[in-house]
């Protein structure tokens, strides 16, 4: 096993941007066969290790080889591509062509100079079929879902001649079961040759398909063990710098709720596009989890009571008065904050400052007359960025600077804002790094402090111990209700539709 | 706790970076400034007469309708829309006006209404153009670029056909008070141009609804879920253009002392340019009036040079076009800008 030559390594690897370094003396061996886990915080500096390994950065120092041979240039993307190929979390298909034109896009089987259309599905077909994708070939590519759009980029990586392929965080979309038989795939592939990267932010996941890990942190290699090696609370220390740095908030250790308390929120018979018959009450000081898998209808329960989206039967109250359905304004005058479920597309403005974004939902409150007095604009956003701790140049600095986790916190900023009575939190805590997942939870649990009402929603393990209940969804229904203290495989099995044992 | 290094690992730094960026920010609105001050430099040595006051006024004067459809114009890009349209509507609703005052004998439509009340009507008739672009925009989603384009060659139509082709005259004198009234010895219009961008830059700067055309512009979901009305202020920033044009074309008409079926014809190229030129992003959310009114003097002083330097007229339209596109990249590399 000495013997072979790692598929790839990059030794040494430097870069900078202006001021920031993005990587420091950074390596990784993969050998040849095996599925490699990438592991670090956000900002640890894997997107740009990334980027250099498939040749779309240029290293300012350090060498990338495969296979011992050295790395072809850059300009050469033809030899990069038989060598490397990285599936992104943002998906790199063309909606609107059909699958087997995504599969040979830039290279079309030609015929007399012009696309021979025959050979084109023919040939996809076989790619298709030989990397088991059970999709057909001219269906378009956009109605494909996440699952298999994965697989469909994977095989055309293949198609291509590479035999190392990056996955960048593949499971972030996906629900228990897609996970399940994308794991079954990577290994089945993993047993024809083909090695992995791996990223996720994970770590189960990598104990379960990986066997060897590199854990970066700060912009640096930290270590590199196979996983066996290296148990959970090890790997988090790598990743963070701190042992003993797990301590997430668990709402079992504290004192049971009395019933008594008023009830902030009151949901009666709520249905909408993905669910329907939902009743629940949160009262003031409360959170409550709404668990289920990315399909199970919980986002568009949250998104409604939030009026995002319209409800179709079914009140939404708030301190006993009902809200307008689908009015958003109404939603945050009334006393609800909301951080929607992707911070992408809902939760900030990109372009705009921290202040800017942080302040969006209190516009009107910043001056007489609408007019935003700048004193009082800045004086907020300082604010905000302290008492959430905002890792920031100053108010003024666009959010597409900030690291992912930051860019949650000013998300979260922008919900509590409001100073609402009631927070609908979705997937909090989606692509966020340990610690910035802990400063966010630990923020709810402030809130809950203060006498809000919370609900969040999500299928992390993590973001629902927080809650003094958690209601489980599946295919659009509450079907089940746990008070804290569940286990995690009961949770889980309720989340999957499985019956407890 | 981290390597010193990572600067921006560090929790709790003070904030060193803050000063320099804002100080971009500014930059950025000025970009246009060294171009503008070349351009003098080049117009002195070029002609003696560029210098002067009375052709400094000309040039600020001229400018003054390109520079309100360039407002307007900006506040729609802003939003992330378009509103081709605008160059039609400061033709057809100074038209209309006109008409409801003029008689018949002068090609007009013999109601003989009173004239402020037909010069109100210009404005209500641009606002009412808005208000049917917004609507196939904001609320039929159709396409900005299609819809207002559509509605340019309609208005186009239009225009044409109710003068029949013709040139209206004889307008009462308050149809060109804007031009020919001077203040301080400026002409009204441009102090009203210049008060119209002051405004509206400490609106974009200062009020919510100004700060909401840039949330809707660069993250529209985003906008919405934190509250704007999105659609009420997308489409209140239709009619608002559309008021704009038309108060655009009192003044237009002011200058040229008539309206003819081809007023307003071929400007809009000429208002995107200055708005891009002047950092307004096409893709929405970025820009300011500052920057877009740097634009406007820009090709207002380079009409102006091109005019006094004598070029051959038939050749103006292509050199003034080479000159945009010049502009348009000398922009793109002093704002040192990869987006939009």
């Amino acid at each position: 096993m000495a013997a072979a030559p790692p598929l790839v390594e990059a030794a040494g690897i430097a870069k900078r941007y202006g001021p920031t370094v993005a990587l420091q003396d950074a390596r990784i061996r993969v050998l040849p066969g095996e599925t490699h886990a990438l592991v670090g915080r956000n900002g640890a500096g894997k997107s740009t290790l990334v980027g250099i390994l498939t040749g779309l950065i240029a290293a300012d120092a350090g060498e990338v080889r495969f296979a011992g041979e050295p790395a072809p240039p850059l300009s050469d993307r033809a030899a990069w591509r038989e060598r490397v190929a990285c599936v992104y979390q943002h998906s790199t298909i063309i909606p609107d062509l059909s699958i087997a034109e995504n599969l040979f896009i830039g290279c079309q089987p030609l015929r007399r100079g012009f696309i021979d259309w025959r050979r084109l599905r023919r040939d996809s077909a076989t790619v298709l079929e030989r990397w088991g994708v059970a999709v057909a070939p001219e269906m378009r590519a956009g109605d494909l879902t996440v699952e298999a759009r994965q697989m469909v980029e994977i095989a055309r990586s293949l198609s291509r001649g590479a035999r190392f392929i990056i996955l960048d965080e593949p499971t972030a979309q996906l629900d228990g079961e897609e996970i399940k038989r994308l794991f079954a795939r990577m290994r089945e592939l993993q047993a024809a040759g083909i090695t992995f990267l791996f990223i996720s932010h994970h770590l189960q996941e990598v104990y379960e398909i990986c066997q060897t890990v590199t854990v970066m942190r700060d912009a640096r290699h930290i270590v590199s063990a196979p996983v066996a090696d290296l148990p959970k609370g090890l790997l988090i220390e790598a990743m963070t710098g701190e042992a003993n740095s797990v301590g997430l908030i668990d709402a079992a250790s504290r004192p049971r709720r009395p019933d008594a308390a008023a009830a902030v929120l009151r949901v009666e018979g709520l249905a909408g596009q993905d669910f329907a018959e939902v009743s629940l009450t949160v009262t003031a000081g409360e959170v409550v989890g709404l668990a289920g898998a990315t399909s199970s209808g919980r986002t568009g329960v949250a998104e409604t009571i939030a009026g995002l989206k319209p409800a179709s039967a079914g009140t939404v109250a708030l301190g006993g008065r009902a809200l307008p359905p689908g009015d958003v304004r109404a939603a945050i005058a009334a006393g609800i904050g909301c951080v929607p479920k992707s911070r992408h597309a809902e939760g900030l403005v990109l372009g705009l400052s921290v202040g800017e974004n942080a302040t969006m939902t209190i516009g009107d409150r910043l001056g007489p007359l609408g007019f935003q007095r700048p004193k009082v604009k800045q004086a907020a956003g300082e604010q905000m960025i302290q008492s959430l701790g905002i890792v920031t140049q100053g108010t003024e600095q666009p959010v597409s600077g900030l690291s992912g986790g930051n860019q949650q916190k000013v998300v979260m900023a922008r919900a509590l804002a409001s100073d609402p009575r009631l927070l609908v939190l979705i997937d909090p805590t989606a692509g966020v790094d340990v610690k910035s997942k802990q400063a966010l939870l630990g923020h709810v649990d402030t809130s809950r402090q203060q006498g809000k009402a919370v609900i969040i929603s999500s299928s992390e393990i993590e973001d629902l111990r927080i809650c003094d209940r958690v209601e489980v969804m599946l295919h659009g229904r509450i079907v089940a209700s746990h008070a804290a203290g569940w286990t995690e495989a009961a949770l889980i099995a309720a989340m999957e539709g499985l019956s407890p044992e | 706790m981290s390597s010193p290094t990572v600067s921006r690992a560090i929790p709790g730094a003070p904030a060193p970076a803050q000063r320099p960026s804002r100080r971009i920010g500014r930059l950025r609105d000025v970009a246009l400034l060294p171009a503008l001050i070349l351009l003098v430099i080049i117009g002195a040595f070029l002609s003696p007469s560029f210098l002067t006051y009375p052709n400094l006024v000309s040039i600020l004067g001229a400018s003054a309708a390109l520079a309100i459809l360039v407002l307007a114009e900006s506040l729609i890009i802003l939003v992330g829309k378009f509103d081709l349209s605008l160059e039609s509507t400061c033709g057809f609703a100074p038209a209309i006006g006109a008409m409801l005052v003029l008689p018949v004998a002068s090609q007009g439509f013999g109601t003989g209404w009173p004239t402020w009340l037909a010069m109100f009507t210009v404005l209500v008739i641009g606002g009412v153009i808005g208000l049917l672009n917004g609507f196939m925009v904001v609320k039929l989603r159709l396409n900005a670029f299609i819809v207002t384009l559509a509605m340019l060659i309609v208005l186009r139509g239009m225009l044409v056909g109710v003068t029949k082709g013709g040139t209206l005259f004889d307008m009462p004198d308050a149809f060109f008070v804007l031009a020919t009234t001077t203040i301080l010895g400026l002409p009204l219009s441009v102090w009203i141009a210049g008060a119209a961008f002051a405004l509206a830059g400490a609106i974009l700067k200062y009020h919510r609804i100004g700060r909401a055309l840039y949330a809707i512009g660069g993250n529209a979901p985003a906008a919405r879920a934190a509250g704007i009305a999105v659609e009420r202020i997308t489409w209140g920033v239709f009619i608002l253009g559309g008021v704009l044009a038309g108060f655009a074309g009192l003044i237009i008409t002011g200058y040229v002392g008539a309206i003819n079926a081809n007023q307003g014809n071929g400007m809009i190229f000429t208002v995107f340019a200055a708005a891009v030129i002047g950092g307004i992003s096409l893709d929405g959310g970025r820009g300011t009036m500052l920057g877009a009114l740097s634009g406007v003097l820009l090709l207002g002083v380079v009409q102006n040079l091109l005019t006094l330097a004598q070029v051959p007229s038939f050749w103006i339209q292509a050199i003034y076009g080479v000159i945009i596109l010049g502009s348009l990249m000398a922009a793109r590399l002093t704002s040192g800008d990869t987006r939009g």
